[in-house]
């Protein structure tokens, strides 16, 4: 089945017009996805290639159905384009823009958890179902359709332990790009719940790196919540405090959020932690291995 | 983006955060007239962002202009804890009855603000949570509703500070709210609060950090930042859009995308080596980002190889390819590097390399392999001997005793646009 992205997505790109958001949009109408409409306010009436534009998210949900929006848009536009495109209805908003301030996205993320739209992102990758439909920047051509569900806050590394599964013969669910920033619409609880629900997925595969709490709750809801297998990886083992490491998240503050404290949390309730990508991969193959 | 003192002061008078008279001072002359100004006595404070300024003597009281003399001499240059102190700022005494503590933190695992009370300051919030916790009051706040004068009340009656001062300290943390929120701060901290003699509640330290992502929108913060006090290689990647953290290794390291760079990092220390930097080229680098990229990393002197690790996504191996090709060009490289391709274009960037005949570069077909051959060609860190026999992982996690905790540096500008 995957999860939150498929066949039956409708998808509206918020920035469609843009140097970024056609080449993304374009490149995932031609990997599959029903790519129906875009948003770029003035530019009502217009097309990129075919696909129709108009000047809000609500008239492009009127007209075309769609309910999954990808917001690429600048980041000081990004939080009013999330919080247009939950109030036009969309199930599923991914937002891959980089750079939101926090406190703009502590009010949306807030303003979403009162509603039912939910959120991937943003500072993400996106979501891809192999075989199925992407919706996001992850190159697709990495993956095949498979039994292994990724969960990641980070896209290159996410590319690197695909691949790595990918040479032991596994193929995906679903990858699903969390995000690197500190406040983010979707955590690993909320994607592993899904993983653990659907039939598709045979294996969880999460990728953690320093900064906030988030690894360590997983690590108790996976004890309580989940049968599946779950294999997890963690960066930034090497990562001095009070720095940040790339994305705005990935940061060690005092004691809290290492590497160390995420990986130890994640051992102790059972959950198998690879110590560099390829171990994860080979994890995995164990994992899947035993089972049969 | 950390503030000074004397700049998150100047954002708490904005606000209606009752701070003590002061003047920010850059010399002696500047700080006696700031004395002049004042009236005796003043107290005259280090600027550098690190906690325990007092217990190194970087704050001391004055009585006259002789006395400020002799500190502010004794003070300005002054080493703490590795900072130099090139500012001051000479403050009027106050006289203190009570010394609270107050901050408001962004939670992330809330995801809400917190914001917290103590009738216990002056000592840092791990020895307040140390000597008694239940001193420590804190709630959330639901950004959408904002703080409301029953939060402070809760916080107060519940931190058991004097009765007298319950409204005052509750009204100080409405406005400390507001500083918090439009301001974008990450971190707002106010230790000590001060009750003086007449019972009045000022703010006497600010400790602001504020959101490197939302400078666009405050444009005076955005003036803060001292490139002065910023590391040699950190700025010149910061004025090219490079995303570079200085580290005290000698393996220079770029890679694409922050979890793969973090990673990469991980599998040098393991393999034995010490990381010099962490480089961040982007999503979708061209050839001129890594020339300057090559630049930044062999500006540390302490660099003796250096790793390219790329996952092609977006980015195309054939560009990184070309851009080390034309940094070899431009620059007078001697360090050996060691380089991975994989991904998107890796056969066609790996044709380009080997087509050019670099002197000293090493292609390796994957990530561990290409981590052990560059810890090789560097050779020993200079102070890494006891590191490389402690175990790999989580060996390098330990606390950096330099750094200062809760103090995140602001994070890259928001150049990268995916």
């Amino acid at each position: 089945m995957s999860i939150l992205v498929g066949p039956d997505t409708k998808l509206v790109v918020s920035g469609l017009t843009g140097r970024e958001g056609s080449f993304h949009g374009l490149n995932n109408r031609r990997y599959g996805t029903d790519l129906v409409a875009g948003v770029t306010p003035g530019k009502g009436g217009q097309d990129v290639d075919g696909v129709p534009v108009f000047d809000t998210v609500h008239d492009a949900v009127a007209e075309t159905g769609a309910d999954t929006s990808m917001v690429f848009v600048p980041p000081r536009f990004a939080a009013d384009s999330i919080l247009e495109a939950a109030e036009a209805g969309v199930e599923l908003v991914v937002c891959i823009t980089e750079g939101i301030p926090a406190h703009d996205m502590l009010r949306v993320y807030t303003h979403l958890k009162r509603g039912s739209t939910r959120l991937i992102g943003p500072n993400c990758p996106g979501v891809l179902s192999p075989g199925k439909a992407n919706v996001g920047i992850i190159p697709a051509h990495f993956f095949s359709a498979g039994g292994v569900g990724l969960v990641s806050r980070s896209g290159t590394l996410t590319y690197q332990i695909g691949n790595e599964l990918a040479q032991h013969g596994f193929g995906n669910s679903t990858i699903v790009g969390i995000g690197g920033d500190p406040v983010v619409g979707s955590s690993f609880i909320d994607i592993i719940s899904l993983f653990e629900r659907d039939d598709q997925t045979e294996l969880i595969v999460m990728c953690g790196e320093i900064g906030g709490d988030e690894e360590e709750r997983t690590a108790d809801y996976i004890a309580e919540h989940v049968t599946k297998p779950v294999i997890a990886y963690i960066a930034g083992f090497t990562a001095p405090p009070g720095k940040t490491m790339g994305h705005a998240g990935a940061i060690v503050s005092g004691s809290s959020g290492t590497a160390q404290a995420k990986a130890e949390a994640l051992e102790a309730k059972g959950v198998r932690v690879g110590r560099d990508p390829t171990q994860v991969a080979q994890l995995a193959a164990e994992s899947l291995g035993a089972k049969v | 983006m950390d503030l000074l003192e004397y700049q998150g002061k100047q954002l708490f008078s904005k606000h209606g955060v009752p701070v003590p008279d002061g003047r920010h001072a850059s010399s002696v002359e500047q700080a006696l007239a700031a004395g002049e100004e004042l009236g005796y006595p003043v107290v005259v404070k280090a600027q550098v962002q690190i906690g325990g300024r007092g217990k190194a003597g970087g704050i001391k009281l004055a009585g006259d202009a002789s006395e400020l003399r002799q500190h502010a001499e004794a003070i300005l240059g002054m080493d703490i804890r590795g900072l130099t102190v090139n500012e001051l700022y000479v403050e009027r005494a106050s006289d203190i009855a009570e010394e609270y503590y107050a901050a408001i933190v962004f939670d992330r695992g809330a995801k809400q603000p917190m914001v917290m009370l103590s009738r216990m300051g002056g000592m840092d919030v791990e020895e307040i949570a140390d000597k008694d916790p239940s001193a420590m009051a804190r709630l959330h706040v639901d950004p959408l509703v904002g703080f409301r004068p029953f939060h402070g009340r809760r916080l107060a009656f519940e931190s058991g500070i004097a009765a007298d001062v319950v409204r005052p300290v509750g009204a100080l943390l409405e406005r400390l709210y507001e500083v918090f929120v439009a301001e974008d701060a990450m971190l707002v901290e106010v230790n000590p609060l001060l009750v003086t003699g007449e019972r009045e509640v000022v703010a006497l330290d600010a400790k602001v950090t504020i959101d490197g992502n939302a400078l666009y929108r405050h444009p005076d913060s955005a003036q803060f930042r001292d490139p002065g006090a910023e590391d040699p290689q950190e700025q010149m990647a910061r004025e090219r859009g490079l995303t570079y953290v200085k580290l005290d290794g000698n393996v220079g390291i770029l890679g694409n995308g922050a979890g793969l760079v973090m990673s990469t990092l991980d599998v040098v220390a393991q393999a034995g080596g010490k990381p010099a930097n962490f480089l961040d080229a982007g999503g979708g680098s061209k050839a001129e980002a890594i020339v300057d990229a090559v630049e930044v990393i062999l500006s540390d002197p302490k660099v003796t190889a250096v790793l390219f690790n790329i996952f092609g996504g977006i980015t195309r191996c054939d560009e990184v390819a070309n851009g080390l090709v034309t940094a070899f060009s431009r620059l007078d490289v001697s360090a050996p590097f060691v380089v991975r391709l994989d991904g998107t274009n890796d056969e066609e960037g790996r044709r380009i390399l080997a087509e050019a005949e670099l002197p000293n570069v090493d292609v390796e077909r994957t990530m561990l392999e290409a981590a052990a051959r560059v810890v090789e060609l560097a050779g020993p860190a200079p102070d890494a001997r006891i590191e490389a026999e402690s175990p790999p992982v989580g060996a390098a996690a330990s606390a950096d005793p330099q750094a200062a905790p809760d103090s995140p540096v602001s994070s890259r500008p928001p150049v990268e646009q995916p």
